[in-house]
């Protein structure tokens, strides 16, 4: 299975800041991502992982801080413009229901890219046969498997091009005997060359294919680096105490 | 003619039947449907607009959308029809002439958008926000988000209630009789009644029943079938797995997992 050629850029993280009222979820996060590179975001349940995705791509607007795309800001873009260039895969999918999976991937083809019906749909079926669905463009998201929709979702997101891929926690929902096929999907994106960010608890996944491993607790992100030294030497004792409870 | 004859030959003469039945075939279910169907086109989409505005985060939509709706539905049908029909003849006069259509239509249609743009509310807001969320991170516009895929699967979760208040159209319609009807503006009710103030006799106005009832019926049970088809989903072909790292489980509703 390839994934296609993408033209993929850098994603810098700057002193990101997000507060709900008195929570303070976000506490100045720094994240460097090299363009085709691939940063695996893990940490404790409530730790700011999936809030900081939002924040790359503006489904939360930071209190302060910085993000840019290859080295220019984001925050003076449009936000649905910036959104065309960052794909996002959600944790429970988020399909549309009420449409094909084919009508899924043309949806933002045709309203967003203009593409004719017959030009998105070309481009979604070439994309759901690189995730292995061509045979279920017709069918309804419900009436595939978790695995299935979740990689659906992720031809969705590619059939835009985007310059950079955010995973939130995309197997947390999955079967175990599903979450296989969408990883494999995931490591065949990143040797393509897409630079990603993974928020996940497949330590395994971070191990074999992040290029940099960064650990947040608390809204920060308190160590980074290397998978071989955030899980063979970690620095910080409080990144020994998770990956000991979860390794 | 003993008690009992003559209380069947009042609602059952087939005679007085066989008279009403031209003109209210011919007259009366083409205006009750005009009516009917022109006020649910009408007020489905003053209704959606209302929805809409009801969960705007603006308050200059939402307060006006609930003060509206928190008098259409209060205030009773009658009422309404007879406020906008009479009060507002003059303005129509000037506008299309005499014909009590229009107004008759618009009020029918402002009370039936109070309740639909409740209906729609409540389904567009079941709407889990992972929706939006999905749509916004595809880089679609809230608006657009709304539109293509927030609005078009919370409408389906309220078709049964929506229909619903399609009944109550068709029966609120007969109301229109208060504007004063010429004999070719005439509904169902109104010819019905008209049959039975004459004659002395209900048959008339019986039968203009059954035609309610045959619009009617065949709605409600639209619904049960609308509504069967929502929980149970569209009979569904079963999932089959060409890959064998992702077999088994596939089964519907597996996207309503757990969400954190």
């Amino acid at each position: 299975m390839t994934t296609g050629t993408t033209t993929s850029v850098s994603l810098d993280v700057r002193d990101v800041h997000l507060a709900f009222g008195p929570n303070r979820v976000l506490r100045g996060v720094d994240l460097t991502v090299p363009r085709g590179a691939t940063a695996c975001v893990i940490g404790p349940s409530g730790s700011g992982k999936s809030t900081l995705l939002r924040t790359i791509n503006r489904l939360i607007e930071p209190d302060r801080g910085d993000v840019l795309l290859d080295g220019r800001s984001v925050l003076r873009d449009d936000p649905d413009a910036l959104r065309q260039r960052v794909g996002m895969v959600f944790q429970q999918f988020n399909l549309f229901p009420h449409m094909s999976v084919l009508r899924n991937v043309t949806l933002a083809l045709r309203r967003l890219r203009g593409l004719g019906e017959d030009e998105a749909e070309a481009v979604a079926r070439a994309q759901l046969d690189l995730v292995g669905l061509a045979g279920k463009a017709d069918a309804r998201p419900a009436q595939l498997s978790g695995g299935q929709q979740q990689r659906v979702a992720i031809a969705r997101a590619l059939a835009l091009r985007p310059e950079v891929m955010l995973f939130d926690e995309a197997t947390s929902a999955l079967d175990p005997e599903l979450v296989k096929g969408v990883l494999g999907v995931m490591a065949d994106l990143s040797a393509a060359g897409m630079t990603m960010v993974v928020v996940t608890h497949e330590m395994g996944f971070a191990r074999q294919v992040a290029d940099t491993v960064a650990f947040m607790d608390r809204g920060v992100a308190l160590e980074a680096g290397p998978p071989e030294a955030i899980f063979e030497r970690a620095e910080h004792p409080r990144l020994r105490r998770f990956l000991a409870q979860v390794l | 003619m003993d008690p009992l004859s003559t209380l069947w030959e009042t609602f059952f003469d087939w005679d007085a039947m066989r008279d009403a039945l031209p003109e209210m075939l011919t007259v009366g279910l083409p205006n009750t449907l005009i009516l009917a169907v022109s006020a649910a086109l009408l007020g489905s989409v003053l209704g959606l607009l209302l929805a809409v505005a009801g969960i705007s985060r603006s308050r200059w939509l939402r307060w006006p959308a609930r003060v509206y709706t928190d008098v259409f539905r209060g205030l009773p049908a009658a009422a309404t029809i007879l406020l906008i029909g009479v009060g507002l003849a003059p303005l129509g006069m000037r506008v299309w002439g005499p014909d009590p259509y229009p107004l008759g239509i618009l009020a029918l249609s402002l009370i039936a958008a109070a309740y639909m743009g409740e209906i729609f509310r409540s389904g567009i807001q079941s709407v889990e926000a992972a929706q939006l969320e999905g749509a916004r991170a595809l880089g679609f516009s809230w608006a657009d988000s709304m539109r293509l895929v927030i609005i078009p699967q919370g409408i389906r979760r309220v078709l049964p209630a929506w229909v619903n208040q399609l009944i109550a159209l068709i029966k609120d319609s007969s109301l229109v009789y208060f504007l004063g009807l010429v004999a070719s503006q005439r509904e169902l009710f109104r010819i019905g009644q008209d049959y039975a103030a004459t004659t002395g006799n209900e048959s008339a106005l019986l039968l203009a029943g059954h035609f309610y009832l045959a619009l009617t019926v065949p709605l409600t049970h639209a619904v049960n079938w609308i509504d069967r088809r929502l929980r149970q989903g569209r009979p569904a072909t079963a999932p089959t797995d060409e890959d064998e790292d992702d077999t088994g489980s596939a089964l519907a509703g597996t996207t309503e997992g757990e969400r954190r």
